[in-house]
């Protein structure tokens, strides 16, 4: 029997973690340290402009926690996604961090580097060979979307980063992978039952959120043959039978079919029990292996350039007529312009800034309106010509039984007008069918130190 | 017949969440077993309720389940625009769930 301990210090890094629950943990004898660090969940942003999800400083203090505590016993470091997007930026990007690291602590490793960047050539090669196939994007693949994507990456599965370990890698920092990858790989590698780490991955890869109470913090997964199991690094949290399998639902759709690349987890027999006070045991996870190995591809283009103005609104008189003003305002800013990009929308928190369609409640009850006016535009300089053009507009704007003729808006900022760059939007969530796992990840291993 | 109560009024977890850029997934949990089964086998959480409850057609529902191991109850929406499509408002759709807290359902 393999059993395989797995630490995760947290959700997602650069997010924290308790310092003595990491301690805690390493003296529970982890044979890998494995975080993911990256996802979609804060949108296109970071995968199309290659900026990180997380501030250099937070990934740099939890980073080193991490490579001190593993090069000190002697166990691999494992990051997945790096930077947020997991692309070739990112992924440079944090393996920096890693050896200025390595210089300042005095730290010797092999590091690999896992590369997950697309050629948008190989993404058409495969639209034309019909391997594209449709996901929950709400749209179709095309050669023309591909044309306009700035950023391409694809989900790599545990395969590189099991082969980057077998490579004698004692640091892998990885592109975009699945998130439960990161963790999965070191113990699928091992020989551990992969079904029962590729569940105890997903369980994993959000840290102690899956504890009670959730938050970012250490957890850790004991993987044997046929089932795993949890605890949460902080003696604060528990790991309950509710609170690991309610995770399975979490930011998921379907509870008992997931499915990753080259495989799908069953997981309707599923038993979750109590082993002691903070500990569960989890089993009755199936895998089964698709005839053809398709991975997720990402993709990011850019749909204008905006600029904002927050403002908020006290006036009775005004907040009563604030869809007819709205209304005015939009109308004659799009007649000025006459620009067909030029969108513009009012984010009214207060009214419906929240749910905007999907709010069933319509009558305002607040007595006072926050409103964040959003222009998008083919290029910048329109966008914030538009948002000024706009905020003066209301904040003059006169209408019947105006009490107030001094000015409809309170500006907390000057300037009141704020360029927020590109707009990027996914122009890629599809599936692309591969023949090798590896094919579309390049390895690259240095000696640090 | 019983009366009906709200759903926050017998469910202490009500959520919501993206799930992947295109659907938006809510998350209703039960600590009491008797509790969750009656609400599930009241059959008060459909699709048709759910989706006058968010003024949406019932052909935006992507999926419902219940889930016993975790005492939940759980449905799908396609996102009425893409996560971070401009005029969209709220990246982690993790303020969508209200609605589901004053769903009615038969009081126990």
């Amino acid at each position: 029997m393999t059993e395989i301990t797995v630490l995760t210090p947290t959700g997602s890094l650069g997010y924290g973690f308790d310092s003595d629950a990491f301690t805690r943990a390493m003296g529970m004898g982890p044979q890998v340290i494995a975080v993911d660090s990256g996802s979609t969940d804060p949108g296109p942003h970071y995968l199309g402009s290659g900026e990180p999800l997380v501030p250099r400083l937070s990934i740099k203090k939890e980073l080193t926690t991490m490579l001190v505590a593993g090069c000190g016993a002697g166990i691999p470091v494992v990051v997945g996604s790096a930077g947020g997007g997991g692309t070739n930026r990112h992924v440079d990007w944090m393996a920096g961090i890693v050896r200025e690291i390595a210089a300042e602590k005095g730290l010797r490793f092999k590091l690999a580097i896992i590369y997950a960047d697309i050629p948008i050539e190989r993404a058409k090669k495969a639209l034309a060979d019909d391997e594209i196939q449709r996901f929950e994007a709400s749209f179709d693949l095309t050669d023309e979307l591909l044309d306009e994507t700035v950023a391409l990456v694809a989900q790599m599965g545990h395969e590189p980063i099991a082969q980057a370990l077998a490579q004698g890698a004692d640091v892998v920092i990885a592109g975009r992978a699945v998130d439960d990858c990161a963790i999965s790989a070191f113990p699928i590698w091992k020989g551990a039952d992969e079904a029962q780490s590729v569940h105890m991955g997903k369980i994993l890869e959000c840290g102690a959120l899956a504890a009670d109470p959730g938050g970012m913090d250490v957890m850790i997964g004991r993987v044997a043959d046929d089932h795993f199991t949890v605890e949460p690094g902080n003696m604060r949290r528990r790991a309950t039978t509710k609170s690991i399998a309610a995770h399975s639902l979490y930011e998921r759709e379907n509870p008992f079919h997931q499915a990753g690349p080259g495989h799908a987890l069953d997981l309707n027999d599923c038993r979750f029990e109590q082993v002691d006070d903070r500990s569960v045991r989890v089993s009755g996870a199936r895998i089964e292996h698709g005839a053809d190995y398709w991975v997720k591809l990402e993709g990011a283009r850019i749909a204008g350039h905006r600029a904002i103005c927050i403002a908020g609104i006290r006036c009775p008189t005004m907040i009563g007529r604030i869809d007819e003003v709205l209304d005015a305002v939009r109308r004659d800013c799009l007649d000025y312009f006459q620009d067909n990009s030029l969108k513009i929308e009012f984010h009214c928190y207060g009214r419906n800034g929240v749910m905007r369609v999907l709010e069933p409640e319509q009558e305002i009850t607040t007595h006072e309106l926050g409103l964040v006016v959003d222009c998008v535009a083919a290029d910048g300089d329109t966008a914030h010509a538009a948002s000024h053009h706009l905020s003066g507009d209301l904040l003059h704007y006169s209408y019947p039984g105006i009490f107030n003729t001094a000015g409809n808006l309170a500006f907390p900022y000057s300037p009141s007008d704020l360029r927020a760059g590109p707009v990027y939007v996914f122009s890629a969530y599809h599936l692309m069918k591969v023949d090798d796992p590896l094919e579309l990840f390049p390895i690259l291993m240095e000696d640090v130190g | 017949m019983a009366g009906m109560v709200k759903l926050r009024e017998l469910a202490p977890v009500i959520r919501s969440k993206n799930a992947g850029p295109f659907r938006l997934t809510f998350d209703v949990l039960f600590d009491d077993e008797t509790l969750y089964e009656h609400v599930r086998d009241s059959g008060a959480f459909n699709e048709k309720a759910i989706a006058a409850a968010f003024g949406v057609p019932e052909s935006q529902i992507s999926s419902l389940f219940h889930f016993d191991a975790a005492r939940a109850l759980k449905v799908t929406f396609f996102r009425p625009h893409d996560q971070c499509a401009i005029g969209e408002s709220d990246a982690y759709g993790c303020q969508q769930h209200v609605p589901l807290m004053d769903l009615e359902v038969p009081d126990p």
